[in-house]
């Protein structure tokens, strides 16, 4: 695809060599990566729900369901103002777009505080891996937890990289560097933030309403 | 439900205009996609969750367990499609992410058809 196809004139004036196309693809190889990563923990997840599924109902029950659907809803929304802040940098409304970012931001941090006390109230009735009630649980409870904490902290890795990229990206920007002429980096920011948000999205069923 | 498809006929107009195109250009630099449209898609995703999380309470058990699994894909396609863009995006990306999909259903097949000649126990026998 070269640079001369496309309808923008003004980067054919700076003689700049940009391929929005081949970022794109990039981008959607990343994401099937990010796909397979955790299909591969999903597999895992059926196959000993399979093998134990009395243990994982019961396990399950242990499970705060109203924090993991509040989550949803935060995440969610997060999605949306993500995509309402790309849509108005595309719109060259930069203030717009950087308040809609900073909003996105805020519903991440959200989202790891309510994971934080989660965890906590686990971790404090010895839930946790390598706690001691959750070695002398039944196989399968153990087995349950464990994926959990597996899944779920890979994902809130996922939401503390997509904080720190959101950062950068709201800091460029601020400096335009990012501009209503060159968004790929929020735009791609985005694609990744909404595949964080579909992995949690499949996690809820999974853990919080197996009963 | 209704609402977000008869948006999803307005936007797809949208699409046949700038999109003549498997020629040539980023579709992402043409009109951009009405704000209220992501709005709608916001509101769906809200009330799908909901009806997910009624039925896993109120009919516990293989009816709340069959509405997630219908429902939670439907969710997952109103993301790709609209929030990530893939709607508007060229064949090639499309056909990317169903080949994205079907290595991870060759893969989860195998996986179960090895699981099933496994016999009594599965993979957690040394468990």
């Amino acid at each position: 695809m070269s640079a001369v196809s496309k309808p923008m004139e003004a980067q054919a004036a700076h003689h700049e060599h940009r391929d929005d196309e081949g970022s794109k693809t990039g981008m959607w190889l990343f994401l099937f990566t990010e796909v397979l990563l955790f299909g591969g923990l999903f597999i895992i997840y059926a196959v000993y729900r399979h093998r134990f599924g009395t243990e994982f109902h019961e396990a399950a029950h242990e499970l705060n369901k109203v924090m993991g659907v509040t989550n949803t809803f935060v995440l969610l929304t997060s999605s949306l103002t993500m995509v309402l802040s790309v849509g108005a940098l595309q719109r060259r409304q930069v203030a717009a777009s950087l308040r809609w970012l900073w909003v996105t931001f805020g519903l991440a941090c959200c989202f790891l505080v309510i994971k934080f006390f989660e965890w906590s109230a686990k971790h404090h009735h010895g839930i946790w891996p390598g706690g001691e009630h959750l070695h002398s649980m039944p196989s399968g409870e153990g087995l349950f937890y464990n994926l959990y904490f597996m899944m779920t902290g890979l994902h809130g890795i996922h939401v503390l990289i997509g904080m720190v990229v959101m950062a950068v990206v709201a800091a460029r920007i601020s400096s335009g560097h990012i501009n209503g002429d060159r968004f790929g980096a929020l735009e791609y920011t985005g694609l990744y933030w909404h595949l964080v948000d579909l992995v949690w999205i499949f996690l809820l069923p999974l853990f919080y309403l197996t009963n | 439900m209704h609402d977000s498809h008869t948006t999803a006929g307005h936007a797809a107009s949208g699409h046949g205009h700038g999109g003549h195109g498997h020629g040539g250009h980023g579709d992402a630099k043409h009109a951009p996609v009405p704000q209220r449209v992501f709005i709608l898609v916001w509101v769906a995703l809200l009330v799908l969750t909901a009806v997910t999380v009624a039925a896993s309470v109120g009919f516990p058990g293989r009816v709340g367990i069959g509405v997630a699994m219908i429902v939670t894909p439907i969710k997952a396609a109103l993301i790709l499609m609209w929030f990530m863009h893939l709607k508007y995006e060229k064949p090639v990306f499309k056909f990317m992410f169903l080949s994205a999909m079907v290595v991870l259903a060759i893969v989860m097949g195998l996986t179960f058809f090895d699981y099933s000649f496994l016999g009594e126990g599965g993979y957690g026998r040394s468990i």
